[in-house]
């Protein structure tokens, strides 16, 4: 097991820069994962980890040993892909061995099948090792990928999406398992997703990418509570952020084209007179004795809990209430704002007062 | 197995699909079957004409209107096979009464003639095995090489490579023959197997870049990439995983080099001579010789079919996924 640096990654293909100048330091057996949008840079990160891409700039350190040099077989990664990584027209067990008979590792057929056997009981694989992967269901198949992966104890495990393919009650599941496979083996791991809720529940710290770039590293709480530009801010959390224009105007801010005015502490952050108000749905509370009213324009019940869209003046909320609730359309309602967890962006869409994670 | 919800109790054995029962549908497959048997046998014409004319005598091969029912004989296989000389009407007598015959020297003296020696077809046959055989592994072998790289590597000038591979096909090779015969005459490479081998694997292997390329394509390279990671070289994941993986491909490669070489009649009948001369050009060759023997070039074209239907056969398997080409299923 390994920790993992890297330093000022710049990765191009052709004219695209994929990874630009990209550094993250990942600690020994922590759960780390890369989250952003389709094309940030999180595979193309993952593999040049593995050294299945070579990186224009920049290296690459398991603990202290520069890696760049070093071929993907002899950097010792176990690497998960979204899809078609099962060997075909083999069967689970020759899949699962395929690593083991390496000839870099040189292990006999008994501590190669004992190996085996104890990883399959783990993954409750153990009654399909003799099957042809071609039978195996989704679910079974990223079972075994994984199987494949942790029987011959990688420094570093790999991740790239493995879940996105299988369907959510089974995403769900394996998400838990494969929580619990980590924390108590303890390997580290980088997982990558598009998924801001695996990520916020797996995650011991994560990076969020985009367009090839960190814009944010952290704990799950820091990148929630504390999102460091307004793409984080809208990128985790359902239903997504409300980012409102607002003014600073006299002690009170103001919605630009909305009727709502907060009180403004000082103390709090200096803000600018213009500015970005983001209101997490889940602080903006519907209650009788709320301050300020609204039309319902939409809701949208979830069971446990009811998103409700409003429209105050030329302004539109999103709001969260939990349960079920019988509110009808075009009904008006009063609400309020917990403003303890305001948060303030400027015009060049980046956090205001306290930074957000590391 | 888990039973899932709503699932019917008892297995379905018959097609539930309302688009294959009823008249109508029936009626269409039907028709499309014979229309199917219509066409193969008219394909099949030919070839059973050769078959039958390899087993007819001298007479009955020429005879019009043509003999469908006739008594084989292998006299063509024989005449094939051997040298033979006119006898006299003296040396036929003086021969009929000689009980050392073979069943060959009867069949040879039915018409007049005696058994010399041995013809040159079973060398030529020959020849054209070896070189066929081989310039087919050359291709197959460089041609799985070349396709790996250009699909899985970044080639510099990879569009104009691959252009420049097809366009040696671009020409019609009996354009090319006359400069070709002065190279080889100044190579020393006329009328020798080499000469054939280079020329054919040279030919074949655009082809079969091509072909593979697409058979390589198809193939994920995360199977690859996990083989990496799991700790073998690019070489061993190339051997262990695409190479089995690319055996359909590899089968429909074999079997149209094969078939291109073994058939080539233009370059070896202009590059050859007597030592490496292969079968297609020894056919015709017969024509002229005392008169055309209908049953010995039948009997030499049949002979000429039998390694090319033995490798299709062997490779069938293989081959029935091949020519669907790039419809492999995924996943």
């Amino acid at each position: 097991m390994s920790g993992i640096r890297l330093e000022g990654i710049t990765k191009r293909f052709g004219d695209l820069t994929a990874l630009r100048d990209l550094s993250l330091t990942v600690h020994d057996g922590e759960f780390f994962v890369l989250l952003g949008p389709t094309g940030a840079g999180k595979t193309t990160t993952l593999r040049v980890i593995a050294g299945l891409e070579r990186q224009e700039e920049g290296a690459v350190y398991f603990d202290e040993h520069l890696m760049n040099e070093i071929p993907p077989a002899d950097r010792d990664t176990a690497f998960v892909f979204q899809q078609y990584s099962l060997y075909p027209n083999m069967t689970v067990y020759e899949n699962m061995a395929f690593p083991l008979k390496s000839p870099l590792r040189n292990l006999d057929k008994g501590e190669i099948d004992r190996r085996i056997r104890e990883t399959a009981e783990k993954l409750r694989i153990g009654q399909l090792l003799d099957r042809k992967t071609a039978n195996l269901s989704g679910g079974e198949m990223q079972r075994v990928s994984i199987g494949r992966a942790i029987v011959r104890e990688p420094r570093v495990f790999l991740m790239d999406e493995p879940l996105s393919n299988l369907d959510a009650k089974l995403r769900e599941s394996l998400r838990v398992e494969l929580e619990h496979l980590q924390k108590t083996q303890g390997i580290t791991t980088i997982f990558v997703t598009h998924d801001q809720i695996e990520a916020l529940t797996m995650a011991d710290r994560l990076a969020v990418l985009n367009e090839g770039r960190i814009v944010q590293v952290g704990t799950p709480e820091d990148i929630y509570d504390r999102p460091a530009t307004t793409f984080v801010a809208q990128l985790v959390g359902t239903p997504r952020i409300n980012l409102i224009e607002a003014q600073r105007r006299n002690g009170v801010l103001k919605m630009s084209k909305g009727a709502v005015e907060l009180p403004y502490a000082d103390s709090a952050v200096s803000l600018p007179e213009t500015f970005l108000l983001g209101i997490r749905p889940e602080d903006i509370t519907l209650r009788a004795d709320g301050e300020f009213t609204g039309e319902v324009v939409l809701t949208e019940p979830l069971g446990v809990e009811t998103i409700i869209h409003l429209k105050t003046g030329e302004e539109r909320l999103l709001a969260v209430v939990a349960g079920t609730k019988q509110i009808a359309i075009g009904e008006t309602v009063s609400f309020g704002v917990v403003t303890d967890h305001l948060h303030f962006f400027g015009a060049d869409q980046k956090r205001l007062g306290e930074a957000g994670g590391e | 197995m888990q039973q899932s919800p709503g699932a019917p109790r008892q297995p379905i054995t018959s097609s539930t699909r309302v688009d294959q029962v009823g008249f109508r549908p029936q009626l269409m497959r039907g028709i499309k079957a014979g229309l199917a048997v219509v066409a193969m046998i008219i394909m099949l014409i030919p070839a059973v004409w050769m078959g039958m004319t390899a087993f007819k005598s001298r007479p009955d091969a020429v005879s019009v209107p043509p003999k469908v029912f006739f008594e084989p004989t292998v006299e063509g296989f024989v005449s094939l096979l051997t040298k033979r000389r006119q006898l006299t009407g003296e040396e036929i007598d003086a021969y009929k009464q000689r009980i050392d015959l073979s069943f060959a020297d009867r069949l040879a003296l039915k018409r007049g003639q005696a058994i010399i020696g041995q013809s040159d077809f079973p060398k030529f046959l020959r020849n054209s095995l070896i070189i066929s055989t081989v310039s087919t592994f050359f291709s197959v072998f460089f041609g799985v090489l070349a396709a790996y790289a250009f699909s899985r590597f970044k080639v510099r000038g990879e569009n104009d490579l691959l252009f420049f591979i097809l366009s040696t096909r671009m020409l019609p090779p009996v354009v090319v023959t006359i400069p070709i015969f002065l190279m080889y005459r100044a190579l020393n490479l006329y009328d020798t197997h080499f000469g054939l081998i280079l020329l054919y694997t040279a030919f074949n292997l655009s082809f079969a870049v091509w072909l593979l390329k697409g058979f390589i394509d198809e193939i994920p390279r995360e199977y690859e990439e996990a083989a990496l990671v799991d700790g073998y070289t690019r070489l061993q994941a190339f051997r262990k995983i695409v190479l089995p993986q690319s055996m359909t491909g590899i089968a429909a490669t074999t079997v149209f080099s094969f078939i291109f070489a073994w058939n080539e009649y233009a370059f070896a009948l202009m590059l050859t001579a007597d030592v490496a001369r292969t079968a297609p050009p020894s056919l015709p060759s017969r024509i002229g010789t005392g008169g055309v023997e209908w049953a010995a070039i039948a009997a030499g074209s049949l002979a000429c079919l039998v390694p090319v239907i033995l490798l299709t056969f062997g490779l069938r398997q293989h081959l029935l996924r091949g020519v669907t080409f790039g419809a492999i299923r995924k996943g």
